[in-house]
């Protein structure tokens, strides 16, 4: 491989490229309706149960955080608000993403990917199909609705596990914790997580069907890109991620 | 009727290296061509260019006479559907049994119904010999069968032109000879025009109307068949004898003074060795279950004339 100094620019602007050509072909009928739940399904059931199993010590972890803080602040009455608001504006999407990116994106970078090197997919686009609207759009879309779903699982199940370490192993009081759920929370919060978390499934999913579709090389290839995926969908994620609860806070006026 | 295919001044590169350059034929319509070329000569590459996978540097392919470099997206997805396409390993889709690897094509672009999809798939299957194999996963068959199954799902679209990426590569000698069969019997049945990518000589030098060969980044020759199989250009009678004597090296290609020592060496034995060399082989006819459009029956008698005049010369 030779390296050279438009060779990332190009990239990233074939990856845009892409992009805007999912944009574009999302409207396309017909619809890939049978393949778009195939996917979801798929990407579902490899991501539902590991990201319950990341939240709880996740939540746990926050809330262990988050009670010594408070003790120390002495503001314990405010340990529910803030341990709600951390699961809620970055925990749950973070871990969402990392888990759609990570269990569902090397798998679709991976399949599509193999199809490649075998040539399935020229021969789809010798046989007139667009690969992007038969295959990629309807990876997307599921990767980005699933995403949003896991999200709310992952609050719920981060929430749960905070209330759980604190009241019962940090011998908080349950009223208080409850009490002050709402006092720093607000309902936009989880709008713009649900968000958040629609715009990393589609990121996820498009750096996974770019690299797949551009892998080359033989089997090797293949795993390259996989590898490639993963690293480029995390730092994309952590980027988008900065950018938009920077927005998100000049955008939405705060409690308190 | 087939479509002629038209290819002018085509140029294609991969960052400083040249894959072929200036390359201009006319594949003539319901005709079948076969490309020669040593090994890493690029012969995929152009099969590929002619179905715009891979864009030219320079040049037009003029496909019924729209040049496919310069359409748009959707537009080539548009003449793709005159195309079928063989490629090496078949690129059947392996999440599918064959007989909806075969359907695919009719299911995404015609409305017809399941039986009737049903009865052009199974018809298909039965012309390449698949007839009791419809369930089975590519990663099931052996690379003949995937290679007849390709062969399938490209003709479910009635294609006006038939491209086959190395349909010999892999396979054994009876199972080459029943699918060179099988393309002259197709060419005879439905008249498409067919572009065979190769470099098996057995086959060239039986099957098509018209040969060429690509060598050392640009189109050697290119015409009918006859012309090139009693050529003397030194690189088409090299190749077409499958001798390393000549200009293509085993890397590279040989520097000219050593060419010409070898050709020297090698015009004292030849008349003496290899008398075949550059007699015309006979060529291919459709089976006798296939009835033959007037194209064919010209050739048919052409042929029978040659075998005839042969043999009185033998006499």
């Amino acid at each position: 491989m030779r390296l050279s100094p438009t060779g990332a620019l190009r990239q990233s602007g074939n990856l845009f490229a892409m992009a805007l050509d999912v944009v574009r072909t999302m409207p396309r009928r017909p619809f890939q309706a049978r393949e778009f739940i195939q996917q979801a399904w798929f990407v579902a059931s490899v991501t539902i149960l590991p990201t319950a199993l990341v939240s709880i010590p996740f939540g746990a972890v926050i809330a262990l955080q988050i009670g010594s803080l408070t003790r120390q602040l002495g503001a314990q009455s405010f340990s529910g608000a803030a341990s709600v608001l951390a699961v809620l504006r970055e925990a749950s999407p973070i871990v969402t993403a990392l888990l759609i990116a990570g269990a569902g994106g090397t798998a679709i970078c991976a399949d599509l990917g193999a199809r490649k090197i075998r040539e399935e997919i020229d021969a789809m686009q010798v046989l007139g199909i667009d690969p992007i609207h038969r295959l990629v759009v309807p990876r997307v879309l599921a990767s980005m609705v699933v995403a949003v779903l896991l999200n709310g699982l992952v609050s719920v199940v981060g929430v749960a596990g905070g209330y759980f370490f604190n009241v019962v192993l940090q011998n908080g009081t349950p009223g208080a914790y409850l009490a002050s759920f709402t006092t720093l929370a607000q309902l936009s919060d989880l709008w713009a997580a649900e968000i958040k978390a629609l715009v990393f499934g589609a990121i996820a999913a498009i750096v996974a069907s770019y690299k797949g579709l551009t892998a080359k090389g033989g089997p090797k290839g293949v795993g390259d890109a996989v590898n490639q995926s993963v690293v480029i969908t995390f730092m994309l994620l952590f980027v988008t991620n900065f950018v938009m609860t920077a927005v998100y806070f000049q955008v939405v006026p705060q409690r308190g | 009727m087939g479509v002629e295919i038209c290819v002018e001044g085509l140029t294609k590169s991969f960052g400083h290296q040249v894959i072929w350059q200036d390359v201009s034929l006319t594949l003539p319509a319901g005709e079948v061509s076969v490309m020669l070329g040593p090994s890493g000569t690029g012969k995929s590459v152009f099969l590929k260019t002619l179905v715009g996978l891979l864009k030219p540097d320079r040049g037009s392919v003029k496909i019924a006479g729209r040049d496919i470099t310069r359409l748009r997206e959707h537009e080539l997805y548009e003449v793709r559907k005159l195309f079928g396409v063989l490629f090496q390993d078949g690129a059947l889709f392996g999440s599918m049994n064959l007989y909806d690897n075969i359907a695919f094509p009719l299911r995404e672009h015609t409305r017809k119904s399941e039986s009737e999809i049903r009865r052009i798939v199974l018809e298909k299957m039965e012309m390449v010999g698949l007839i009791g194999s419809e369930a089975k996963l590519p990663g099931e068959i052996s690379g003949g069968m995937r290679k007849r199954a390709g062969l399938a799902r490209a003709l479910v679209l009635d294609p006006e032109i038939i491209l086959f990426d190395e349909p010999d590569s892999g396979l054994d000698p009876v199972r080459v000879a029943y699918l060179n069969q099988l393309i002259v019997d197709l060419n005879a049945q439905i008249d498409a025009t067919f572009l065979i990518v190769t470099h098996d000589i057995a086959s060239a030098r039986q099957v098509p109307d018209n040969i060429g060969l690509l060598f050392r980044r640009e189109l050697v020759m290119f015409g009918p068949r006859e012309e090139l199989l009693t050529s003397d250009e030194p690189v088409v009678r090299q190749f077409l004898n499958g001798r390393m004597q000549g200009p293509i090296g085993m890397a590279e290609e040989k520097d000219a003074a050593q060419v010409e020592q070898e050709l020297a060496a090698l015009s004292g034995s030849e008349t003496a060795q290899a008398p075949g060399s550059r007699a015309l082989t006979p060529r291919l006819l459709p089976g006798p279950g296939i009835t033959r459009p007037p194209r064919w029956e010209a050739i048919a008698r052409r042929e029978a004339e040659l075998r005839r005049r042969k043999a009185v010369a033998d006499v």
